[in-house]
């Protein structure tokens, strides 16, 4: 379980693939390589999350027998199991985007704090190559990790719920067929997708302020939205940026599927709303001022003073 | 064709003046130190060499705007600058890996072959290491890099007498020659003198001082004088006095060797002592001034 993904992503032949790859894609895949390297935490905080649900599970699967025979009707069944593979995916989700954030944070303020950026900029990679690498760690790296622990985790919840309920006499095949672990994959696959896209200018802000800020990046990506919506406020009593940041952080859920309740569990790929999302003016917004801000943090790594 | 050409260079930070117009021309095979005390624009000068800060004027290493194309220069100049920038997360074998990786002329058997000869063990990281191993292994990392320029920033900063000694030895055995040109600065001169070929001083942004070793020894002599012939051997014109035991020691800066040995014995100056000369001559007019 705690095997580094970084290890056990590129192996020897994906790096001797990577050997003889031209010379722009090398130092993007060996950039990449560092990122896991020095952030670890971006894969071992879901995991750990993922043992302590796992664990969780497992202490009240004794009453998972009791739940299920509130009714049998296979797709209620499906949909009150699903409820658990859920709140799991959301717990994985929600430690991703904390060590997203925080690694955005850092990824470019720790090597001019320590002085490493010295030997990075000593190196033939480019500017636009380093922050690229970092932007693709976090828009593209860690929702594939992310996407993969939690659908192993669901997998093992459903090894788990199959060793109870098949005992107690019900049907392997029946539960199989009824169970909607690799609908919930789709629904999964797709919200990372879109959130990786609805998240850009967040990650470009603080890949940003990172890449700016002398000190305390933290209170640097904070304070300047807190006081804007606060001076909006007291100005004009009025709660747009408030609401647009707010807007901005919860994940854009409306856009990227339909018929979203307050308690709805999302197994219906009906609710996939791909071509809403792609004509939505929000996404697209987002995505032109989420690639401004990553060319003005490659403008800053270039031209801040390295000492 | 030149490695380093600099005509002109100027750089500003707001109204103060880092560089105030350098010329500097270092020819390929030649190792230079750029001497000068703290806050004289050295390592501004070693930043636009190497592609990290925009500048004025016109300069061009290996041929190239360094500004233009930092990424694509570092294929043929490498620097280390101070020692501690290596990332200290980073295990001994990542760095290998690294640098196999993103460059083009690494040699990793050659590397390898010199961290066989330390005490440094492939899964330590940088953090775990020595000041002295930390420079050992970039050093490592640099030496099995075909480059054609190697900036070194003050390299041996920090490190006792014996990592010094063996990182001059180390660069000079096994990795100089005369296709490679070498740029060092450093405050501890006196190890340097003798691998040098050429020597430049940089004080408040400009030369003041820029000479081949060979020149450098027959224009700067030192005479010990005895008292009783002082006043005959300050009519040369030393450009600097200093007394030792009694003894006065003056510096001449072009004076003929005949004329000057009739007053003592006539020795090459040490870099230090016609840096002092020089600056501190500058520094004491400008204090004045």
């Amino acid at each position: 379980m705690t095997t580094p993904l970084a290890d056990a992503l590129p192996g020897s032949a994906p790096a001797a693939r990577a050997q003889r790859a031209p010379a722009t894609v090398r130092p993007f895949y060996w950039s990449l390589r560092r990122e896991l390297w020095e952030n670890r935490s971006l894969y071992i905080a879901p995991l750990v999350v993922a043992g302590l649900v796992l664990f969780g599970f497992l202490m009240g699967a004794v009453r998972i027998p009791h739940h299920v025979k509130l009714d049998n009707t296979p797709s209620n069944q499906a949909a009150i199991t699903a409820i658990p593979y859920a709140v799991a995916a959301f717990f994985i989700l929600g430690v991703g985007a904390i060590v997203g954030a925080f690694y955005c944070l850092g990824a470019l303020h720790n090597e001019r704090r320590d002085r490493s950026i010295l030997f990075w900029k000593s190196m033939p990679v480019s500017d636009v190559t380093a922050v690229g690498s970092k932007a693709a760690t976090v828009h593209l790296v860690l929702p594939a990790i992310l996407f993969v622990v939690i659908f192993v985790t669901q997998l093992l919840m459903m090894a788990i719920d199959f060793a109870v309920l098949v005992p107690t006499g019900a049907h392997f095949a029946g539960l199989w067929a009824n169970w909607p672990i690799l609908r919930m994959a789709v629904v999964l696959a797709w919200a990372m997708v879109s959130m990786s896209i609805w998240y850009a200018p967040v990650t470009g802000w603080l890949l940003m302020v990172s890449a700016w800020s002398k000190r305390a990046p933290f209170l640097w990506a904070v304070l300047p939205p807190i006081g804007l919506s606060l001076v909006e406020f007291f100005s004009f009593g009025t709660g747009h940026v408030s609401h647009l940041i707010g807007r901005r952080l919860s994940g854009g859920f409306d856009t990227s599927f339909s018929n979203v309740g307050p308690h709805a569990v999302m197994v219906d790929l009906a609710q996939i709303d791909v071509a809403g999302f792609f004509s939505s003016f929000e996404v697209w917004g987002g995505l032109i001022v989420g690639l401004v801000l990553l060319a003005a943090t490659v403008w800053l790594r270039r031209t801040r003073d390295p000492s | 064709m030149a490695s380093i050409e600099a005509r002109g260079l100027r750089k500003l930070y707001g109204s103060t003046v880092a560089l105030a117009g350098v010329d500097l021309k270092v020819e390929e095979g030649r190792i230079l130190g750029l001497i000068g005390p703290n806050g004289a624009g050295k390592s501004t000068a070693l930043n636009a060499i190497l592609g990290l800060t925009p500048y004025e004027g016109e300069l061009r290493v290996l041929g190239k705007d360094p500004w233009a194309g930092r990424d694509k220069l570092m294929r043929d100049v490498c620097f280390i600058a101070d020692v501690a920038v290596l990332p200290r997360w980073m295990k001994v074998s990542q760095a290998l890996d690294y640098v196999a990786g993103v460059h083009p002329s690494f040699d990793r058997a050659r590397a390898e072959a010199f961290l066989a000869k330390t005490q440094i063990k492939r899964t330590s990281r940088v953090r775990e290491l020595s000041k002295g191993m930390v420079t050992q292994l970039h050093l490592a990392l640099v030496m099995a890099i075909d480059a054609r320029l190697l900036v070194l920033d003050e390299p041996t900063l920090g490190l006792d007498l014996i990592y010094r000694k063996q990182f001059y030895d180390t660069l000079l055995n096994d990795y100089f020659d005369h296709s490679r040109t070498i740029v060092v600065t450093t405050h501890q001169v006196e190890e340097i003198q003798d691998i040098l070929t050429d020597l430049a001083f940089i004080d408040r942004g400009q030369i003041v001082l820029d000479s081949s070793m060979e020149a450098f020894e027959t224009r700067f002599a030192e005479v010990m004088v005895k008292p009783e012939d002082l006043a005959a051997a300050r009519a040369l014109g030393p450009i600097h006095e200093r007394q030792v035991f009694g003894r006065s020691i003056l510096l001449f800066d072009g004076a003929e060797r005949a004329k000057l040995s009739a007053h003592g014995e006539v020795h090459t100056p040490s870099i230090a002592d016609v840096f002092v000369a020089i600056i501190g001559g500058r520094t004491v007019q400008g204090a004045a001034a």
